[in-house]
């Protein structure tokens, strides 16, 4: 019995593994077609054609919409994580910092697609009749980011639902990574008179560096993969502008907008799997790259210690 | 550090303090603010219709208020039914919500038992092999893959080739969502479990497996919580859906195996690109319907998942 079940779990184990590769396989072949056809230039081209007879495809406007909205919700995302994680860990009594820590994780446990809505239905018209026009009204408004007529769709309303979706994942790990902060160091930099800021910028923050970094990899991760919420909010028009009110496309958006359409031309659909096949391997890395950071960090801190 | 005077560092200090609670406050705002949102415009046309309708196409002879078709994402099986003027709402999503529960339980079939041995196998048999690296590595990986890939896999390897979507594939794309998470807690699950039941076991002159048996049930707790989130997690996700179970308006045929096996054979009515459909309609009947099915599917969501975390914390100390 026991040797019979050792076959069977691991043959259960192996089929994780035959499972990713499988993805690998048969994303890269059926975006052969596509390979052959645009080569590396698939990745510099803008343009994106889908009539007949001038059919011509290029990731270049997918992957600018991608890495931009990803960036813009980082960027909001990380600073208002660590503040809230923060607060849930050194200021909040228990009382409150357990309600509000569960509210933030059900915050990641609403459907991506509810989140889109609100962006389209909530978001929008606030965003298009008063935020918009107000940054176009100030000093903003004379900068390359802020062009355009205000639609209350595009990269802006993207970055900040996409903001919104990673921001419960990436304070529930900085939050655990806080907690993992010895009390005695906390307590040593409060008894040499440290105010509550100095504590958490100069031992807190410092020693949770590297836990840190792994929790934002992984809400990058997230981001860049994001489908249902970004195709609502995003406008999907092939263009690359520097401004955030014009619309945009990203390589999951345009994957769940156009691959219907495209099931009965071959050119087009091998080019959409070729954009995701692209996505996996960027999305994969960053897995990659988030899990060797953690495992090597995990090493550092144990071997300091 | 650079030195400052005492009153510029308490100013600063109440500052960051007045900063971190805002944004603490803002972020339960945000919950809030979106659960009622979706409370308030989805309660108005949730009636028991919803849960014994099928959803009724947009009028034929109405013409959209005025919003700009923003998407097409139009059935192709859909017939174009012209429906007589009547007020009163479009209907409701019954027939999706019993495809998305018939789809929901084939995915956890299927990853159920293949995740918790896979689990198995990385906390009992194979801890410190390579393999077992190779494998949690490989879930981990897995755990980032985005769901639109894992929908576009399964259209490229079941779909195609049995030319027609199906409810089987649309369960076997959330049967590899939730592989890598059920096997991933299962092993975190029996980690916590001390090692000296294991040692105590295998004394008794107990086999490996048995030991695992034991030692699972002493797990059981974490290992169904696991289960349970990774089943909140797959029940709300579309992306996968959209190439695999597609859309239906109508019923599955659920008079007989064999009549079912035909109807799950074809695109499969699912709550959520159902909703998806209707809320990137310009019909306000439509959209209205949409989101009665978004407050349907965010309260079970919610509910799994918090059921799960009390079933965790119930029973936490009784592994530790």
């Amino acid at each position: 019995v026991d040797g019979l079940a050792r076959v069977a779990l691991t043959t259960a184990a192996c089929a994780i593994l035959v499972l990713l590769a499988a993805i690998f396989v048969s994303m890269y072949r059926d975006s052969r077609l596509s390979m052959e056809t645009f080569g590396w230039g698939f990745l510099t081209n803008s343009h994106w054609n889908p009539v007949e007879g001038r059919e011509n495809y290029g990731a270049l406007s997918s992957i600018f919409g991608t890495v931009v909205s990803t960036l813009i919700a980082m960027l909001l995302a990380v600073p208002l994580s660590i503040l809230i994680a923060t607060f849930l860990v050194e200021l909040a009594p228990r009382w409150l910092s357990v309600p509000m820590g569960t509210a933030v994780e059900l915050l990641a446990a609403v459907p991506s697609i509810i989140y889109g809505m609100f962006g389209l239905f909530i978001l929008k018209p606030i965003l298009a009749e008063h935020v918009e026009p107000w940054l176009k009204e100030s000093w903003l408004g004379g900068t390359p980011f802020f062009q355009g007529a205000p639609l209350g769709l595009g990269m802006l309303n993207a970055g900040i639902i996409l903001a919104i979706m990673v921001l419960p994942f990436i304070t529930a790990i900085t939050r655990d990574v806080f907690r993992s902060v010895p009390r005695l160091m906390r307590e040593a930099a409060y008894g040499l008179g440290g105010t509550t800021w100095e504590v958490t910028r100069y031992v807190t923050l410092r020693y949770g560096r590297r836990g840190i970094v792994g929790a934002c990899l992984l809400g990058l991760g997230r981001a860049l993969g994001e489908t249902m919420a970004v195709t609502y909010v995003i406008g999907n028009s092939n263009e690359i502008s520097l401004s955030l009110l014009k619309t945009s496309n990203t390589i999951a958006s345009r994957m769940a907008n156009e691959f219907m359409e495209a099931t009965s031309r071959p050119l087009q659909l091998s080019a959409l799997i070729h954009l995701g096949f692209l996505l996996l391997v960027l999305s994969v890395l960053v897995q990659v790259l988030a899990q060797a950071w953690i495992a090597w960090s995990a090493a550092r801190t144990e071997g300091r210690a | 550090m650079r030195l400052r005077s005492p009153f510029w560092r308490r100013t600063r200090d109440r500052l960051v303090k007045v900063l971190c609670g805002l944004a603490a406050v803002g972020g339960c705002a945000l919950l809030v603010w979106i659960l009622v949102v979706i409370y308030q415009r989805g309660s108005e046309s949730l009636g028991l219709s919803f849960f014994t309708e099928a959803p009724v196409p947009p009028l034929a002879n109405t013409p959209p208020a005025g919003a700009e078709a923003d998407f097409d994402f139009s059935d192709p099986n859909e017939e174009d039914k012209p429906r007589e003027a009547e007020p009163g709402p479009a209907g409701g999503m019954g027939n999706d919500l019993v495809g998305s529960l018939l789809i929901t339980t084939l995915a956890t079939l299927l990853a159920v038992p293949l995740g918790v041995l896979a689990g198995f196998y990385l906390a009992e048999f194979g801890r410190h092999s390579w393999l077992a690296a190779g494998v949690r590595f490989a879930a981990n990986v897995s755990f980032g893959i985005p769901s639109i890939i894992v929908g576009v896999f399964v259209y490229v390897i079941m779909v195609r080739p049995w030319g027609s979507f199906s409810g089987y594939a649309g369960g076997v794309a959330l049967a590899i969502l939730m592989l890598p998470i059920v096997a991933r807690t299962t092993e975190d699950m029996l980690r916590l479990v001390p090692d000296k039941l294991r040692e105590a076991t295998l004394a008794l002159g107990a086999t490996r497996w048995q030991t695992t048996l034991l030692v699972s049930r002493a797990a059981r707790a974490g290992i169904l919580t696991g289960i349970l989130l990774a089943i909140a997690r797959v029940s709300g996700e579309t992306a996968p859906l959209l190439f695999t179970a597609l859309n239906n308006w109508n019923w599955l045929d659920l008079s007989s195996l064999s009549a079912f096996h035909q109807s799950f054979s074809g695109p499969t009515p699912n709550l959520m690109n159902q909703i998806y459909l209707d809320t990137s309609s310009p019909w306000p009947d439509q959209i209205e319907r949409g989101w009665a099915g978004a407050l349907v599917v965010t309260l079970g969501v919610l509910a799994v998942t918090i059921l799960a975390r009390l079933l965790f914390r119930g029973r936490t100390h009784e592994i530790r």
